[in-house]
């Protein structure tokens, strides 16, 4: 089984894991070792909320990140350096300005050192079949984005490659462009008119996944970590209305709310379900990571919640949500005890209705307590600063805190949030052109300016 | 909106004193000595056998040398910047003693060069005028290349993560990737310090075609040598004359070369939507829409390029082969640390060899320098407040006014690069007969020489306020003052810090030539740091050449870093506008 396994691959991840060590020696773990393969005609998603490390993971396929350790093969010989048979469709497009729609596409095969004439031909075909015709000659500036981003997939599939990579090829679009390209690869895709053999796209939406995969890859975050890998097999051009369908997003979701739970594969009544192992990995203790929301944001999630508890993801498909502008929201006021989730459905607990039902100076006092209550960070800047001489905390003394647990660009997001909640609670400012935080109740020689 | 016209001077992160910082203090005193030293070691003789003509007949003739002499530096500088930029940013380690060194290099006055690279070069050809015009050449390339080079280096550090990724993916080899990602990156702000580069290179030119050294008085046939000799004989219908080629010689290159190439330049700009105000040049346009370019471009240019490209495409084929192999680390930190302490020997030896030549200047010569160096920084100081007086009203006037600006802002640039110190002359006959002479007159040079900097900045800066700011502002009903106070002076902060470093830089290198003129028959100098290069340098005296030098590059560069990266980043944190 092993070995046939290993043959029929396109790109087997053995062990591979990403960490990197701090000046300081703490070790921060982007991904923890996993074992993962890609197969031959295949559509694979990696599925996560922001911070999962789902982006680190294609790189490492891509041969662009080396992995600290375990080792990429590439039919079945052990990958050193860029992965030949890979392109990439990047979320910002990455075209370069300076050069026509043409140009752009044919970069690929200029650098192959394909000749004037097979390579106009190829790159022309490509256009033509991407819909470019008649934009040979326009700068990418002059292109909406929607089209900026055929440009990007012409340029990939130009180059032929095996495995095509999507960074969240679709999150810079509107709605409908992003709809109508998604359908519009999946009939290139199901046509066999591209020589693509299989694609992973990255993405944090549920829909998208679950629309274009063949199988999809749910990654957890702190640190990235496999936590679900399931085929879906229900037929392609998939009725997002329809119950299986629905029923897949539901569990989806449910795998993504939980996070600290060992997710069961989702299953199908109406498929035969082949399900791969999920590492079960031991939750080390780990440090309260916060979700980097506004305050603003999770009252409006409770006013929301107040009249129409129930099914999380109704609730975020109602407001057009994606998963990674809601989960962060649950999460949080999850963490601060104002909302239970139990099973997918969302209910407001005693303090949550409490809130929803107060003024602003009462709301303020329910988070000023849950903060202290519940959220670490907060707590202990707010002991600092009551231990200091000056009621002052310099920012730098929290951010090392931090760093022994988070990467410094990580850590330097969970003190702003810290700093953004405890603001909102009025336990502590923030003087940003000093770089203190200081009590709020203590007088302040310079109050901060506003800009 | 239009680009301010600054040499790419964008402060590093840091701001807090390191150990590292007294080795770049060293490392000044030790470059210093390297490039006085030169001098020393030289002594050749150079007899010129020719006079410079104030006659109007050679002026066509002095006006190609010239211009020649001009290009030939600014290819110099252009192939070093871009070489010196790509080491710096390929190799970390390489980054880590040359962006210093050009800091330090940037601080040095062109006149302080001099010396070294003319005795140098005329001992290697001696007797030949050759040797003298390479000397020239390298002097010019002094005054062009250092805010090039930084310019460079930084658009290649703010290149986008993901068209570098691009580029790897889809395999681009080290030529490709230069020559589609990285120079084209840098193709803007190499262009816009090219214009101020040039400007540069006519504000010394009277100094670098026409000066003495020690005893030898050297000339070199030229626009700068004539104004030089018109001035020191009084001859003004040359003045006249030479002022007027040079103003159009100057008007001539801006239209015909950097309006073009600023217009043309645009597409290599990362922003993905279309300005709506960008440069524009009629003489790109024309070239753009010739059926006859066309024609060339595409029969002969285009496939000169493929051929060319697929030729290197075989040199340097794509390696399949790993790159990154992780080299043990504990080599690479060895070698590292053995380089670096190799730099700091250097350094060090240099230091004491300095330490040991100026042991022997005595403590009343110091007191000079040291008394010099304040006068010419009060006048710095000075300029640079009249300069603001003077340039912030205007500046915020064309700003608001768009235009007012869209006629006036190619005429002010225009202006900007007509050297100041052609125009010296004319103006210290006017100071004279006013009674202010040289102590005035330095300063009105200075001013002259670097108020377009901040005028440059303050118009980008007062057009980047958003009007909705102006509209607020009228709804509220704030008072004139209280407009001035809330709104424009720090909307503006940003841009007039940034053009006040570059002021001030360029303030402290016009001290040399304005504080030291030779003028109708006669040198007329007037106390300061300046003076007492520019008289070193002409009598020989490296000893006090090193110590002035020294003083001026260790004011230039700790100002630097005490006063302006602070405010720098005050500018940048607290003051950037919201969108």
């Amino acid at each position: 089984m092993l070995v046939e396994k290993a043959t029929a691959s396109l790109i087997a991840l053995e062990k591979v894991g990403k960490a990197y060590e701090q000046p300081s020696g703490q070790p921060v773990v982007i991904l923890e070792p996993m074992d993962l393969c890609l197969k031959p005609g295949e559509i694979v998603a990696l599925l996560g909320p922001s911070g999962s490390g789902k982006s680190t993971l294609m790189r490492i396929i891509a041969g662009l990140i080396p992995p600290s350790q375990g080792q990429v093969m590439y039919h079945g010989q052990p990958l050193v350096g860029l992965n030949p048979g890979v392109a990439i469709v990047f979320q910002s497009f990455a075209l370069y300005p300076w050069l026509t729609v043409l140009e752009n596409v044919e970069l690929g095969l200029k650098a192959k050192g394909e000749p004037l004439g097979p390579r106009r031909e190829k790159a022309l075909k490509m256009i033509d079949v991407i819909g470019l015709d008649g934009f040979e000659n326009a700068y990418p500036k002059e292109l909406s984005g929607g089209m900026r981003q055929r440009v990007g997939f012409a340029r990939a599939l130009a180059v032929e490659p095996e495995l095509l990579c999507m960074d969240e090829p679709f999150s810079a679009l509107d709605v409908l462009t992003a709809e109508n390209l998604r359908f519009e690869l999946l009939d290139l895709w199901l046509e066999r008119r591209i020589p693509t053999r299989a694609i992973l796209i990255v993405t944090h939406g549920i829909e998208e996944a679950l629309t274009l995969a063949d199988r999809v890859i749910v990654l957890g975050r702190n640190p990235g970590r496999i936590r679900a890998d399931f085929p879906v097999t229900l037929p392609h051009y998939r009725d997002r209305k329809s119950s299986d369908f629905q029923s897949l997003v539901d569990q989806v979701y449910k795998i993504l709310t939980n996070p600290e739970a060992p997710a069961e594969p989702p299953t199908l009544a109406a498929s035969n379900t082949t399900s791969v192992a999920t590492p079960a990995t031991p939750a080390p203790a780990k440090y309260q990571s916060l979700p980097g929301v506004r305050i603003g944001s999770i009252a409006g999630l409770l006013e929301l919640l107040e009249d129409r508890q129930g099914d999380l993801y109704r609730l975020a498909q109602e407001l057009l949500m994606e998963v990674d502008d809601m989960l962060p929201l649950v999460e949080a006021a999850q963490m601060m005890d104002l909302v239970n989730l139990r099973e997918g459905d969302i209910t407001l607990t005693r303090i949550g209705l409490e809130f929803s039902a107060s003024g602003i100076d009462e709301r303020k006092r329910i988070i000023r307590q849950q903060l202290l209550e519940h959220i670490r960070l907060v707590q202990q800047i707010y002991r600092l600063l009551q231990a200091k001489r000056h009621q002052r905390v310099s920012e730098e003394l929290i951010l090392d805190l931090l760093e022994g647990h988070f990467t410094p660009k990580e850590a330097y997001r969970q003190f702003k949030t810290a700093v953004d909640w405890g603001r909102y609670a009025e336990l502590y400012g923030y003087d940003e052109p000093a770089g203190e935080v200081f009590l709020e109740a203590a007088p302040t020689l310079e109050t901060p300016v506003v800009t | 909106m239009t680009r301010p016209l600054t040499p790419g001077n964008r402060a590093p992160e840091r701001t807090a004193w390191t150990w590292q910082d007294l080795l770049l203090v060293l490392a000044i005193v030790a470059l210093v000595l390297l490039i006085v030293r030169t001098a020393n070691q030289f002594h050749g003789h150079y007899d010129p056998h020719f006079t410079i003509s104030t006659d109007i007949s050679v002026l066509p003739s002095y006006t190609a040398q010239t211009l020649l002499r001009m290009i030939l530096g600014y290819i110099l500088s252009l192939v070093f910047s871009l070489v010196y930029s790509y080491t710096a940013y390929r190799s970390k380690m390489a980054a880590r003693f040359m962006l210093p060194l050009l800091d330090i290099l940037q601080s040095i006055p062109v006149l302080s060069f001099l010396p070294g690279v003319t005795l140098a070069l005329i001992s290697l050809f001696p007797g030949q005028r050759l040797g003298v015009e390479m000397a020239a050449i390298v002097l010019i390339f002094t005054g062009m290349a250092w805010n090039m080079a930084f310019s460079f280096y930084q658009s290649l550090c703010g290149i986008p993560q993901e068209l570098i990724e691009a580029s790897r993916v889809y395999r681009l080899n080290a030529w490709e990737r230069f020559w589609s990602l990285e120079l084209p990156a840098g193709a803007i702000g190499l262009v816009w310090n090219s214009v101020m580069s040039w400007a540069g290179g006519w504000f010394f030119l009277m100094a670098i075609e026409a000066f003495t050294l020690g005893n030898q008085s050297f000339q070199l046939p030229g626009l700068g040598s004539f104004l030089a000799v018109a001035a020191a004989h009084g001859n003004f219908p040359a003045i006249y004359w030479g002022v007027s080629v040079l103003i159009g010689v100057v008007v001539i290159t801006d239209l015909l070369v950097w309006r073009p190439l600023i217009a043309w330049v645009e597409k290599f700009k990362f922003e993905s939507v279309e300005t709506q105000s960008a440069p524009q040049s009629w003489v790109l346009d024309l070239v753009r829409r010739s059926p006859t370019l066309r024609v060339i471009q595409e029969r002969v240019f285009q496939p000169l390029q493929e051929a060319f490209d697929q030729r290197l495409n075989r040199t340097f084929a794509v390696r399949t082969a790993p790159r990154e192999l992780p080299s043990p680390q504990n080599l690479g930190q060895w070698f590292e640390w053995i380089f670096s302490s190799g730099v700091t020997i250097i350094i060090l030896w240099g230091v004491w060899e300095a330490a040991l030549m100026l042991r022997q200047l005595s403590p009343t010569v110091w007191l000079s320098v040291l008394l010099g160096a304040c006068f010419t920084a009060l006048r710095v100081f000075t300029s640079l407040i009249l300069s603001l007086l003077i340039t912030v009203p205007i500046g915020v006037g064309i700003g608001r006014n768009p235009r007012l600006a869209q006629v006036l802002q190619p005429i002010v640039q225009v202006v900007a690069s007509v050297p100041a110190t052609a125009l010296f002359p004319i103006l210290l006959l006017a100071l004279i007969h006013l009674g202010g002479g040289l102590q005035v007159g330095s300063i009105a040079l200075m001013i002259l020489g670097t108020m377009w900097y901040v005028l440059f900045n303050v118009i980008a800066g007062a057009q980047a306020i958003p009007a909705e700011l102006f509209e607020a502002a009228l709804v509220y009903k704030l008072t004139r003052r209280q407009r001035w106070q809330t709104l424009i002076l720090p909307g503006i902060f940003p841009y007039l810090v940034t053009g006040m470093i570059t002021a001030v830089g360029g303030a402290w290198n016009a001290s040399i030539v304005s504080e030291y003129v030779t003028f109708n028959g006669q040198v007329i100098t007037t106390p300061g740091l300046g003076s007492i290069i520019s008289e070193a340098s002409a009598a020989g005296n490296f000893r006090l050449l090193l110590a002035a030098t020294v003083v001026m590059s260790l004011l230039v560069v700790i100002t630097n870093r005490l006063v302006w990266r602070p405010m720098y980043h005050l500018a940048q944190e607290k003051y950037r506008q919201l969108i």
